[in-house]
C-alpha cells in the first residue's frame, strides 16, 4: 500500500472525509506520520488518511499541569515545549524511530492510539493514565469530545481510555489533553550485576517495594546480567535515597551509580529498546506479565535464540528473535501461562498477517468488542484489520 | 426533585415470583423482601432521594451474581448494584421495580502478592480494608475517598473514586490491574489481570467509572504501593482567596508536587474549627493544608521550600507540623469538614465540580453571589492541586422550598464549573443527582455516542437505570420510551 496519504488541513476537513467514506462504506487506513506502520497488522484499505496537518499546541498551562495539542503534533515538539517550562511527559513514551527504522517521529495521536509508555510507567502510570481529554471523529464523521482539560473528571463514560490503545479503529483523535508534571531536578541509576534473571527480578521487586520512590526498574540479560533502578527528584533527595537504597539492597552486592546524563541516556536507550533495534531482521515482541513470571518468559525467548530486555520491574519483557510463527506461538503461550499478554510489535508483513498479533479475547468479550466497534464505527471503515483479522 | 421513571406494573405484579427465583439462586438469608428489612436500602449517601426496591439480593459468589443477572436479563428485571451505599450522587438509589444486588457479603481478600505489588479482593472489601491488610508490610492502596472506612472497592471501581491524595497517586482507574466482570447476560469475564498491558481495547478503562451501566464487578486486582518513610503537613492562611490561589500556582510552578494540597474558605474554616478545635486561623479568608512525604530531612527540605514560597504571599499564618501528631491535628479539621458543616446546618448538599485552578477566585466569587441570591449558606473545601471543588450547600430538608433552592443553587454551581472549562463531577459520579445536567457538558451527539456504548453492553438498559444519562434525547433508551 504505497498510495500517498490524504492529509486534511483541519478537523472539519477530516470529519467531512470520514463522513463521506462512511456513506460510501469505504475503508480508511488512519495514521499520523506513519511511524508505526510496521506495528500490529497491515490495514486493508485503499485510502490512507493522515492527521499530520493537524499540528500545534493549543493550550499549555504549566501551573495547572496540563497541555493540549492537535493529534498530528510530533512528540519531540511537545517534549521541547514542556522542557522549556521544566516539565515532561510523565510516561516517557518511546521514540519508535530506531525500532521501526524510520525517520519520522511519532505524533501525539499515534502514541495515544497505541498507548505506548516507557520505563516510568511502573511508578507513574501509562500514557492513558494521563489522558485527560480528547476530541475525535467517530466512524460516522461526527466530531465528539470526551473528558476535558481538568485533572479530575468522572463525568460520563470514559471514552478517552477506550480510544487510547484502540489503534485508530474506534475514532480518529484530533486533539488531546494530557496531564504533565515537573521534570525531576536530578536522576541517578543504581546498577547491579546479578547471577541470573530470577535474582534480577527479585532485586527489582525489592527496589520497587522500598520506600524510596524508584521510578525505573529494568534488567538487561547478558554477560553479565545487569539490573538497574532509577531515582528521580530534587538533587538532595536523590543523593539521600541513593545511599539508603544501596544500604537496603546490600545483600545483592555492590552497585555502580550513574548520575546526570549517563543515567538519563541509560533509560532513554532502554525506553527505545535500542539494544534490540540493532538487528532489523529480527521480529520484536512486547510481553506483559506479572513480574514474577518474567524469568519463565526469558527462558522461552532464549530457547528461540532470542534476546530480551526487561522493564517495569519485569512486567514488560521485550523480545527480539527470528520472525517465525513458531516463535510467536511459543511467546504467546509463555505469556498466557501467567495470564499475561503478548504483542507482536515489529515483524515482516507476512508474519503479521499469519499470526494473531494480539491475544484473542474470550468469546463474550469479543462479542462486546464487536458491538462497541459498531457503536463507534457502524460501517467498519476505520483501520479494518489493524488489530485483528476481519475486525 | 429529579424525576424517576414510573415502575413497570407487570414487574411489580410478578414480585413474589421474582423473589422466589432469586431465593433459589441465593438460598438461606440471601434475599430480602420484607418491607421493614428493605427500608435500609431505600437510599444511599444522597439521602434526599428515597425509594424502596422490589427486593434486595445479597450474593456470596461470582457465580451467584452471574445467575442473578442471567435471570433478570431473561425476565426484563432492572438491577441496581450496591456496595456500601455511600454514593453522594445517588448512584445506588433503587427503583420500585428494580432488584438491588448488594455485594457487601463478597468481602474476602483472595490474594496478596508483595513481590508483584498487587492484591486480589472481592468487591465488598472496604477501601481501608485493603490498606489494613498490607499495612503491616509497609504497603498501602492509594486512592482514599473520605468514606474509605465504609465504602467498598467494587463501588470505588464503578465510580472511579478519588480522594485527597490523588494529586500524587491518581484515582481508582490509575491503581487497578484487573477485574472479574459479569455481563447482563450472566457471562463472567476476566478483564486485565496481574500484568500492565491490555490485550486489546482498554476494557478496564471504560468499565472503571461506568457507574454500574455496563455490568457488575465481583473481584478487583489492585496495585499496592510501598508507603513513604513518613509524611508531614503544614498550614498556610491568607487574606484572600485569590492570594491563596496564587500561592498554589507558585508551589506547583516550583516543581513541587505535594501529596495533598487542600483549600478551605472562611465559612469552612469556621465550621471546622468550631468542630475540631484544630487551631485554624479564624481571621483568614482562605487556608491551605499542604502535605509532603519522604524522610524527615526530605520533609524538612520540601516544607522549607513551600514555606518560602508562601511567605511571598503575605500569609497571616504559617504553621509547619513538627511531628506526626501535629500533622494529624492539622488534618483533623479538614477530615471532619462534612461533619462540621452538618453541625451548623440540619442538612447539606455536597457538590463535586472540577475547575481549572486559575478560575478559582472567579468561581468562589460567583458562588458567594449565588449564596446571597438563593439565601443559603455555603462552605467551600477544595482539592486545590487538581481543581476538584466541594461546595457544601446548607439547607433544611424539612423545608421543601429550602431543598428546592439548594438543588437549584447546586445546579448553578455545576453549570458554572462547565462554563469556565471544568466538568460536572470530579469524583462523586453523575448518578441521579447530575443526570439532567449532562446536557450542559455534552452535546446531544456526544451523549448518544455514550448511550450507544452502554447499549453495546446492556441492550435492554436493565443495569442501574435512570442514572448518568438524561431520560430525554435523540436516541431514547428503552426505559425512557415508556
Amino acid at each position: 500500500m504505497t498510495l500517498a496519504a490524504e492529509a486534511p488541513p483541519d478537523e472539519a476537513g477530516l470529519a467531512a472525509l470520514v463522513a463521506a467514506a462512511h456513506a460510501a462504506r469505504e475503508p480508511l487506513a488512519i495514521e499520523g506520520r506513519g511511524s508505526k506502520r510496521g506495528l500490529l497488522r497491515p490495514v486493508q484499505a485503499a485510502r490512507t488518511v493522515s492527521t499530520r496537518n493537524l499540528t500545534g499546541i493549543t493550550l499549555y498551562r504549566p501551573s495547572e499541569l496540563i497541555i493540549s495539542a492537535r493529534a498530528g503534533t510530533p512528540i519531540p515538539e511537545i517534549e521541547a515545549a514542556l522542557a522549556e517550562k521544566g516539565q515532561h511527559l510523565i510516561a516517557e513514551p518511546p521514540d519508535t524511530r530506531a525500532i521501526f527504522g524510520v525517520d519520522e517521529a511519532a505524533t501525539l495521536g499515534g502514541i495515544i492510539a497505541a498507548n505506548l509508555s516507557g520505563p516510568r510507567r511502573i511508578a507513574w502510570g501509562a500514557m492513558r493514565d494521563h489522558l485527560l481529554g480528547i476530541r475525535f471523529v467517530n466512524g460516522e464523521g461526527a466530531v465528539l469530545r470526551s473528558g476535558g482539560r481538568v485533572l479530575k473528571n468522572v463525568t460520563g463514560l470514559d471514552l478517552c481510555k477506550l480510544l487510547a490503545g484502540s489503534y485508530g479503529t474506534l475514532g480518529v483523535m484530533t486533539e488531546i489533553t494530557l496531564k504533565v508534571l515537573p521534570a525531576p531536578e536530578a536522576t541517578a541509576t543504581l546498577l547491579y550485576q546479578v547471577p541470573d534473571i530470577e535474582t534480577g527480578v527479585r532485586l527489582l521487586s525489592a527496589g520497587l517495594g522500598s520506600p524510596f520512590s524508584v521510578t525505573g526498574a529494568a534488567l538487561l540479560p547478558g554477560e553479565p546480567n545487569l539490573a538497574a533502578l532509577r531515582l528521580e527528584d530534587f538533587a538532595s533527595s536523590v543523593t539521600y535515597r541513593t545511599a539508603r537504597l544501596r544500604e537496603s539492597l546490600a545483600a545483592f552486592g555492590a552497585a555502580t551509580v550513574l548520575e546526570g546524563e549517563p543515567s538519563r541516556g541509560f533509560w532513554r536507550d532502554l525506553r527505545d529498546a535500542v539494544p534490540l533495534a540493532a538487528r532489523p531482521e529480527d521480529a520484536v515482541w512486547r510481553v506483559s506479565v506479572r513480574p514474577s513470571a518474567a524469568p519463565a518468559v526469558v527462558r522461552v525467548a532464549e530457547a528461540l535464540g532470542g534476546r530480551t530486555l526487561l522493564d517495569w520491574g519485569g512486567g514488560l519483557v521485550w523480545v527480539a528473535a527470528p520472525p517465525t510463527a513458531a516463535a510467536h506461538d511459543a511467546l504467546a503461550a509463555a505469556a498466557a501461562v501467567s495470564g499475561g499478554t503478548c504483542t507482536l510489535f515489529r515483524a515482516p508483513e507476512a508474519l503479521r498477517l499469519a499470526v494473531p498479533v494480539l491475544p484473542a479475547e474470550a468469546a463474550p468479550l469479543a462479542a462486546i468488542a464487536g458491538r462497541v466497534k459498531a457503536a463507534l464505527d457502524p460501517a467498519g471503515i476505520l483501520n479494518p484489520g489493524r488489530m485483528r483479522a476481519g475486525f | 426533585m429529579i424525576a424517576q421513571p414510573a415502575p413497570k406494573p407487570e414487574i411489580l405484579a410478578r414480585r413474589a415470583e421474582i423473589v422466589a427465583a432469586l431465593s433459589a439462586i441465593v438460598p438461606g438469608d440471601g434475599v430480602i423482601s420484607e418491607a421493614v428489612r428493605l427500608k435500609p436500602y431505600e437510599t444511599d449517601g444522597l439521602a434526599a432521594y428515597r425509594q424502596v426496591p422490589l427486593a434486595v439480593v445479597l450474593p456470596r459468589t461470582t457465580e451467584q451474581v452471574a445467575a442473578i443477572l442471567r435471570y433478570c436479563h431473561a425476565n426484563g428485571v432492572r438491577i441496581v448494584p450496591r456496595g456500601a451505599g455511600t454514593s453522594l450522587s445517588g448512584g445506588a438509589l433503587p427503583l420500585a421495580d428494580a432488584v438491588v444486588v448488594g455485594l457487601m457479603r463478597m468481602n474476602r481478600i483472595l490474594d496478596i502478592d508483595l513481590d508483584d505489588r498487587l492484591a486480589v479482593v472481592e468487591a465488598g472489601v472496604t477501601n481501608i480494608g485493603i490498606t489494613n491488610a498490607v499495612a503491616g508490610d509497609g504497603f498501602f492502596y492509594a486512592p482514599d475517598p473520605s468514606s474509605q472506612l465504609a465504602c467498598m472497592i467494587g463501588g470505588n471501581v464503578m465510580m472511579n473514586s478519588g480522594g485527597a491524595h490523588c494529586l500524587k497517586y491518581g484515582v481508582t482507574a490509575n491503581n487497578l490491574l484487573g477485574l472479574k466482570f459479569v455481563t447482563i447476560e450472566g457471562e463472567i469475564i476476566d478483564i486485565g489481570g496481574a500484568h500492565l498491558d491490555a490485550a486489546g481495547y482498554d476494557w478496564l478503562g471504560i468499565i472503571t467509572g461506568s457507574e454500574g451501566q455496563l455490568g457488575l464487578v465481583t473481584e478487583v486486582t489492585v496495585r499496592i504501593l510501598r508507603g513513604p518513610e513518613g509524611a508531614r503537613a503544614m498550614l498556610a492562611a491568607f487574606n484572600g482567596t485569590e492570594i491563596a490561589g496564587a500561592a498554589v500556582d507558585a508551589i506547583i510552578g516550583s516543581g513541587i508536587i505535594p501529596v495533598a494540597l487542600e483549600f478551605m474558605d472562611k465559612p469552612c474554616i469556621h465550621a471546622c474549627e468550631a468542630f475540631a478545635h484544630a487551631g485554624y486561623p479564624l481571621d483568614a479568608e482562605a487556608m491551605l493544608i499542604i502535605e509532603v512525604e519522604g524522610s524527615t530531612a526530605e520533609q524538612d527540605d520540601l516544607l522549607n521550600r513551600i514555606k518560602a514560597i508562601c511567605e511571598r504571599f503575605d500569609p497571616i499564618s504559617l504553621k509547619v507540623a513538627e511531628s506526626a501528631e501535629q500533622s494529624l491535628a492539622i488534618w483533623k479539621g479538614r477530615k471532619g469538614a462534612f461533619g462540621a458543616v452538618g453541625r451548623i446546618s440540619p442538612d447539606y448538599l455536597c457538590m463535586d465540580g472540577t475547575i481549572p485552578t486559575s478560575e478559582l477566585p472567579f468561581v468562589l466569587k460567583r458562588i458567594g453571589e449565588l449564596s446571597t441570591q438563593y439565601n443559603l449558606g455555603v462552605a467551600n473545601v477544595f482539592h486545590a492541586g487538581d481543581g476538584n471543588l466541594h461546595p457544601l450547600i446548607m439547607f433544611d430538608a424539612n423545608d421543601a422550598d429550602s431543598f428546592h433552592r439548594a438543588e437549584s443553587f447546586g445546579a448553578d454551581i455545576l453549570k458554572l464549573c462547565v462554563e469556565v472549562g471544568g466538568c460536572l463531577t470530579g469524583e462523586h459520579g453523575v448518578g441521579v443527582e447530575k443526570r439532567d445536567l449532562m446536557t450542559v457538558q455534552f452535546t446531544a451527539r456526544e451523549l448518544d455516542q455514550q448511550r450507544a456504548i452502554k447499549t453495546a453492553f446492556d441492550p435492554q438498559w436493565l443495569l442501574n437505570p435512570s442514572k448518568v444519562f438524561p431520560l430525554q434525547g435523540d436516541l431514547l433508551p428503552p426505559l425512557a420510551a415508556e
